[in-house]
């Protein structure tokens, strides 16, 4: 099979920078890297369908030879819609975000966060305080360098049962 | 041919355009949904049987010449998983109807949920049925859609936050996915299941292990295996009770049977058993170590959840057909209890205002039925005799021991463990949420001084959680202008569990719900007693699985159902 390497490099480019900007915090950022890797993987399948050929339009004992396949387009066109409606969702949720938070950054995940942080400064878990009346003191040795906390761990639990 | 195969899909797909139409009748909206998803389970049933004694059943769908066309396959493994899905979807949404006919308050099921939740099993029924991977592709794209909607149900903040990881993570595996198609197409020239069978096996074999691989992380994303699990148990704590028990249920398992489809069907000769060996080990573990730290029982649940997924990919990885079989069984169970579980979960939830550990206690005695509702499957879970939970880990044990190498071996000590760690998981969670009292739990939340009150509006690093109430009109953040209504009302429909009260005020104060009502108590209890019922007809269904995973690993009687042809 013979290769459209200007297709291959404009894919190739467009997944590349999809993925940085997928990397991103921001959601608006991830999804126009999202709506380049989709675009990226859209010239994947025309490199997949093989080199262009004559419109797949042939009557009843005509002749093939030569058409292009047109299986790939046909995925591709797919493709495309889903991809169209991805966007169309992201962008809800993006806007959503901003209305909630005044920002659209993709957040962590707040319990697994409170975790870490308890486990930094080596506090019993709270499902441990919680089955036994002893809670060792708050020991604020082992700071994370993550800013000023007053009362964390009551904080954090509370946020923990927000979420 | 047979016109029954592609009817699990329409039904739903209808009765969804059906609803969606009738938006403004909840009432028809909730009877259609009940009444679709009742015949499919019917339709499900017939499939079963017919494809248990005549061999799986196939259609092309538009009579398109074999191999250009879209092909439906139920074989034996296919209609199984079929039916045990549309049986669990009936009960959950029998569980959402009770649940929407009783609180028309905020939480409460909204009118789009039920297209949606057709929708959504359309896309599962689909991707079980797919004899092409494209078709199984916009399966994954149909049932992922409207799991996204129904994950951020309502648009609270929280539910926003984790539908943002669980839709960015899914998108990739759907790029990845269409990424592998592309791969395999030019690669191959087909895509039908059948016959990439034949023309993988021509490859070379590098080519051909690249295209299992990409496909294996596609699928493994979907399943929840370990180093690709991550995004799981983050997201679906947040969604509906009801939502979260058919995604633990069904999606995760939809990855599993298609990562067993594609190993069994299209990679016979590459079984990559040490890769997946290492992959369930992985996921077993550090799924349930996961679970032993958590703090709220829905969390708990979804560690456990993906440490369960290990046990699947244990059977897979052997590549042998008690493997197989053992797997199919699994399935089967863990499907029912994982979805009995999360059904429960909603009632305590809806009794104790919470399932945060912490602040609930003495739910057995004031709810028995509850506790028995949660102690059956629990046990089951964890794999004590004679449930079906137990039934399942001795079979896969045994395929294990069949194979006999140092690792398989070590994979039957980590599943011994991690199935005593579930059981310590879910003992903890009984101990504290069952038995002792609620007033030991307000003592001991006040011991760690977390009961509310100032606390609360203590800012925490990192996060944005300054309270509304001190900015007046509007909130000016580094991106815009906020109005300071639209944060107050977003923040009041965020806090699903009235944060600053546990069980043992809101009893204090005579404002817990007293009543499960009886629309979700009955779906919930059926679905405990299906998977109780499991353990009771285990012989035959286990007879069933081996003769799936027959045929899954002869691959005859698949190939030549679907291709009657000679293709080259």
């Amino acid at each position: 099979m013979t290769v459209n390497l200007t297709l291959v490099l404009v894919a190739a480019a467009l997944l590349g920078c999809g993925v940085y900007l997928v990397l991103e915090r921001s959601l608006s950022r991830v999804l126009v890297g999202i709506v380049m890797i989709g675009n990226g993987v859209s010239l994947c399948f025309m490199v997949a369908g093989g080199p262009a050929g004559r419109a797949p339009i042939v009557s009843k004992g005509g002749d093939t030879t030569g058409l292009t396949d047109p299986l790939p387009q046909a995925m591709v066109l797919t493709a495309i819609v889903i991809t169209l409606a991805t966007t169309a969702f992201v962008l809800a949720m993006a806007y959503r975000s901003w209305q909630l938070n005044g920002h659209d950054d993709v957040q962590d995940d707040i319990e697994d966060d409170t975790i870490r942080r308890l486990a930094l400064r080596d506090v019993t878990s709270e499902a441990y305080d919680a089955t036994t009346s002893d809670f060792p003191g708050d020991d604020s040795s082992g700071d994370t360098g993550q800013g000023p906390h007053d009362d964390p761990l009551a904080a954090d639990a509370e946020e923990m049962r927000s979420t | 041919m047979n016109s029954l195969v592609p009817l699990p899909v329409l039904l739903p797909i209808l009765g969804a355009g059906a609803s969606l139409a009738l938006l403004h009748h909840p009432r028809i909206q909730r009877w259609l949904s009940l009444v679709v998803l009742g015949s499919v389970v019917v339709v499900a049933a017939v499939l079963l049987v017919q494809a248990d004694r005549h061999g799986p059943q196939t259609v092309w769908i538009g009579a398109w010449p074999e191999t250009l066309g879209i092909v439906l396959v139920a074989d034996r493994l296919a209609a199984l998983m079929l039916l045990v899905s549309a049986i669990v979807t009936l009960a959950v949404l029998a569980y959402s109807v009770g649940q929407g006919m009783t609180e028309d308050e905020e939480g409460a099921p909204i009118s789009v949920y039920h297209p949606t939740f057709l929708v959504l099993v359309a896309g599962v029924a689909n991707a079980f049925l797919a004899g092409d991977l494209f078709n199984l592709f916009v399966s994954f794209e149909m049932l992922l859609f409207a799991s996204y909607v129904l994950l951020t149900l309502g648009g609270t903040a929280a539910r926003v936050r984790a539908g943002t990881i669980y839709v960015l993570v899914n998108l990739l595996s759907s790029t990845l996915f269409l990424v592998s198609l592309a791969v395999t197409y030019a690669a191959t020239g087909t895509l039908t299941l059948a016959h990439l069978a034949q023309r993988l096996a021509e490859l070379p074999d590098h080519v051909s292990l690249m295209i299992q691989l990409l496909l294996l992380t596609t699928f493994a994303i979907k399943a929840a295996v370990f180093p690709l699990s991550l995004w799981l148990p983050d997201s679906y704590p947040t969604a509906p009770a009801p939502v979260t028990a058919v995604f633990a249920g069904l999606l995760t398992k939809v990855g599993v049977y298609a990562i067993l489809r594609m190993q069994t069907l299209l990679f016979p000769d590459s079984p990559l058993t040490e890769l997946l060996l290492w992959a369930a080990l992985l996921t077993m573990l550090i799924g349930i170590l996961g679970a032993v730290a958590q703090s709220d029982i829905k969390r708990m649940l979804s560690f456990t959840l993906v440490s369960h997924i290990g046990y699947l990919i244990l059977g897979i990885a052997l590549h042998s057909r008690t493997g197989t079989a053992g797997t199919t069984f699994y399935v089967v169970h863990h499907i029912t209890i994982q979805t009995a579980l999360f059904l429960v979960l909603g009632l305590v939830e809806r009794r104790a205002g919470s399932t945060a550990l912490m602040r609930i206690g003495g739910l057995a005695r004031l709810a028995p039925v509850l506790a028995v509702l949660f102690f059956v499957p629990a046990m089951n879970l964890a794999g004590i005799p004679p449930f079906s939970g137990f039934i399942g880990k001795v079979g896969l044990f045994q395929a294990a021991q069949l194979d006999g190498s140092p690792l398989a071996w070590t994979l039957v000590a980590a599943g011994a463990a991690t199935s005593l760690l579930t059981l310590y998981a879910v003992a903890k969670t009984w101990a504290v949420a069952f038995w002792r009292s609620p007033r030991e739990a307000h003592e001991a939340l006040e011991a760690i001084g977390a009961t509310g009150g100032e606390a609360a509006k203590e800012p925490v690093p990192g996060h944005d959680t300054r309270p509304v109430h001190q900015h007046r009109g509007h909130v000016h953040t580094a991106t815009g202008t906020v109005s300071r209504r639209d944060i107050e009302e977003a923040r009041r429909l965020g806090d699903d569990n009235e944060p600053d009260r546990d069980f043992y005020t809101l009893i204090q104060a005579g404002e817990d719900t007293r009543h499960s009502p009886l629309g979700m108590l009955l779906p919930a209890g059926a679905l405990v007693a299906a998977s109780v019922l499991l353990s009771v007809i285990a012989g035959p269904l286990y007879a069933l699985g081996d003769r799936a995973a027959d045929d899954l690993h002869e691959r005859t009687p698949y190939l030549s159902s679907v291709l009657t042809e000679e293709h080259p």
